[in-house]
């Protein structure tokens, strides 16, 4: 046995060290941000936003990427979440407990870990060449939904788990049928938890490059995305075709681009935080 | 749990065909015959057979484990919710066979309500809760309805002077007591026929327990109450009849009185008077 003293050492030596990785990991992340911001900063205006890309760095803009990463995020979360949640529900609430309901379980926590520019090329396989859809906004809205599904399916399944079995019963010893018990106790209860496993889950999307290159997703697109089957782009993709020029010019652009997505991500996050908590105090208050 | 040592291991089952307790003069509500009730492999309840009678509180005794909970919950098919279960046997109420084919489980649990042992009031406010059950199965048509029938509820649990002022509170807001007399109220608000009460009073303090046995000789006037309890003292002022319960098997049932004045069976003796359990 250690004695006391030996014992409070370390401890404090534990406390230590793990200010000393934090302070690592997040000086690191707050002198990159400085970096982008002193790179970037200059190049943002209203005019940056707006205007489409141009050979000339500086009368080029990001509109065609910005809006591109808005309709595919939206178009992605149209297609995922109901899919999502939906798969969710039947595993969780329907589905038999079992070796195959393991096995699937499995399945999809594995998926969840597969690299993003494999389901690029089941995109590309799939919606692009076997469906047909081109190298659109569809299809690369559909690849993202594919990547972001298994996500979406855990941690909703997680929020469904949280949920009481009491207030089930209450529902259903009221004569509720199933469904109107998941659709009026148990959903709004799992709401906040499965809000959260969204955000992490379109976060993740947004930033996404592999899979939409591997699709087609174009660099250069010069007009707004005009319908589904319309060509288009995306920040990160936009972010890497100037990054890849050589004039110093373009890097500025990159690092506005950057900290316009940077924005952009965290806007969804507080959206998603302030969502999570109107559910929470319904739940509560 | 397990009996000390020197009682009996198995009680005769002579108790089950005792008829000698006193029918009651009203309509029989609930018959059970040979129920067997399995967990997965495990056999939880033994060749249940009882007769329960309309407007009759019956009290489910016996100690923890011994399958009275499982009993209750077969009554409004409440375990078929839990996988792997598994029920032999007939349940009859009002001589529909509530394990039948063409059974509508929904139906079943609109006539037949249920307070749990741990009150579970919804997230909601003290309205929605007792309004849920009517919403859900379409039974108020018009809002006055829905109000007058919530309030109606309340007042039936004697939870109405307490919450009038505020109901759209949380539920979540009331004490355990309060609580547990608004799941009751929800319980009451779709009309059920009969009332199946798990423990209702185990979690609350002496008061609030005397609310709710007040509440439950109030309610037997409308309805066929069978109340699960831990509480000897608790059976016997609450109710008209009386099954003891032991490992899975009825041991005896009969009228309150002579459960707890003169048992037939030793077992049941030995139980109510603090032997064992």
């Amino acid at each position: 046995m250690a004695t006391p003293r030996r014992r409070r050492l370390g401890d404090q030596l534990l406390q230590a060290s793990g200010l000393f990785v934090m302070v690592i990991a997040l000086g690191a992340l707050a002198a990159l941000l400085f970096d982008v911001f002193v790179d970037g900063a200059g190049r943002l205006s209203w005019q940056f936003l707006t205007s489409l890309p141009s050979r000339r760095a500086s009368q080029a803009g990001l509109a065609t990427a910005l809006v591109g990463s808005i309709y595919v995020i939206i178009l992605t979360a149209v297609i995922a979440v109901p899919i999502g949640i939906g798969a969710a529900i039947y595993l969780e609430e329907y589905g038999a407990r079992g070796r195959m309901a393991r096995l699937i379980e499995i399945n999809i926590a594995n998926l969840a870990g597969v690299p993003s520019i494999i389901y690029g090329l089941l995109g590309l396989g799939l919606f692009v060449r076997a469906m047909g859809l081109g190298r659109s906004l569809i299809a690369g809205a559909a690849t993202l939904a594919l990547l972001v599904l298994p996500v979406v399916i855990l941690s909703t399944r997680e929020a469904l788990r949280t949920v009481p079995n009491s207030l089930r019963e209450g529902s259903y010893a009221l004569g509720a049928t199933k469904w109107q018990t998941i659709w009026t106790q148990v959903l709004p209860m799992a709401m906040p938890g499965i809000l959260t496993g969204l955000i992490l889950a379109l976060s993740r999307a947004i930033g996404e490059t592999a899979p939409l290159i591997t699709i087609g997703a174009i660099t250069y697109v010069p007009f707004l995305p005009d319908g589904l089957s319309s060509p288009f782009t995306v920040l990160p993709i936009q972010i890497f075709n100037w990054l890849s020029r050589p004039q110093a010019e373009f890097l500025r652009n990159a690092a506005a681009a950057i900290l316009v997505l940077l924005v952009l991500l965290l806007t969804m996050n507080a959206v998603a935080i302030w969502l999570r908590d109107r559910y929470q105090k319904q739940r509560t208050a | 749990m397990t009996p000390t040592p020197g009682t009996p291991t198995l009680p005769s089952l002579s108790g089950l065909t005792s008829k000698a307790h006193a029918a009651p003069s009203t309509p029989l509500k609930i018959d059970v015959t040979t129920l067997n009730f399995y967990y997965g492999p495990k056999r939880a309840l033994h060749d249940i057979t009882i007769k329960m009678h309309a407007n009759q509180v019956t009290a489910f005794i016996g100690p923890s484990g011994c399958g009275k909970s499982t009993f209750l919950r077969t009554l409004n098919r409440m375990n078929d919710i839990i996988p792997g279960t598994r029920v032999e046997g007939s349940i009859k109420i009002d001589g529909v066979d509530v394990y039948g084919e063409n059974l509508d489980v929904v139906a079943l649990r609109r006539r037949v309500g249920m307070v749990f042992q741990k009150s579970n009031p919804f997230p909601k406010s003290i309205f929605e809760n007792v309004a849920y059950g009517l919403r859900i199965n379409a039974m108020a048509g018009t809002r006055a309805e829905l109000e007058g029938r919530v309030e109606e509820s309340l007042k039936q649990a004697a939870l109405w002077d307490e919450v009038k002022d505020r109901l759209h509170d949380s539920a979540l807001a009331l004490s355990g007591g309060q609580q547990q007399r608004l799941c009751i109220a929800r319980a009451l608000a779709i009309r059920p026929e009969i009332l199946l009460m798990d423990e209702p009073a185990s979690a609350l303090d002496p008061i609030a327990t005397q609310r709710i046995e007040e509440l439950i000789y109030q309610l037997k006037k409308d309805y066929t109450i069978v109340i699960v309890t831990h509480n000897m003292q608790q059976a016997a002022r609450v109710s008209d009849f009386t099954a003891f319960f032991w490992l899975g098997r009825l041991v005896e049932f009969d009228q309150t009185e002579k459960i707890f004045t003169n048992p037939t069976e030793k077992l049941t003796e030995d139980y109510v008077t603090g032997r064992f359990g």
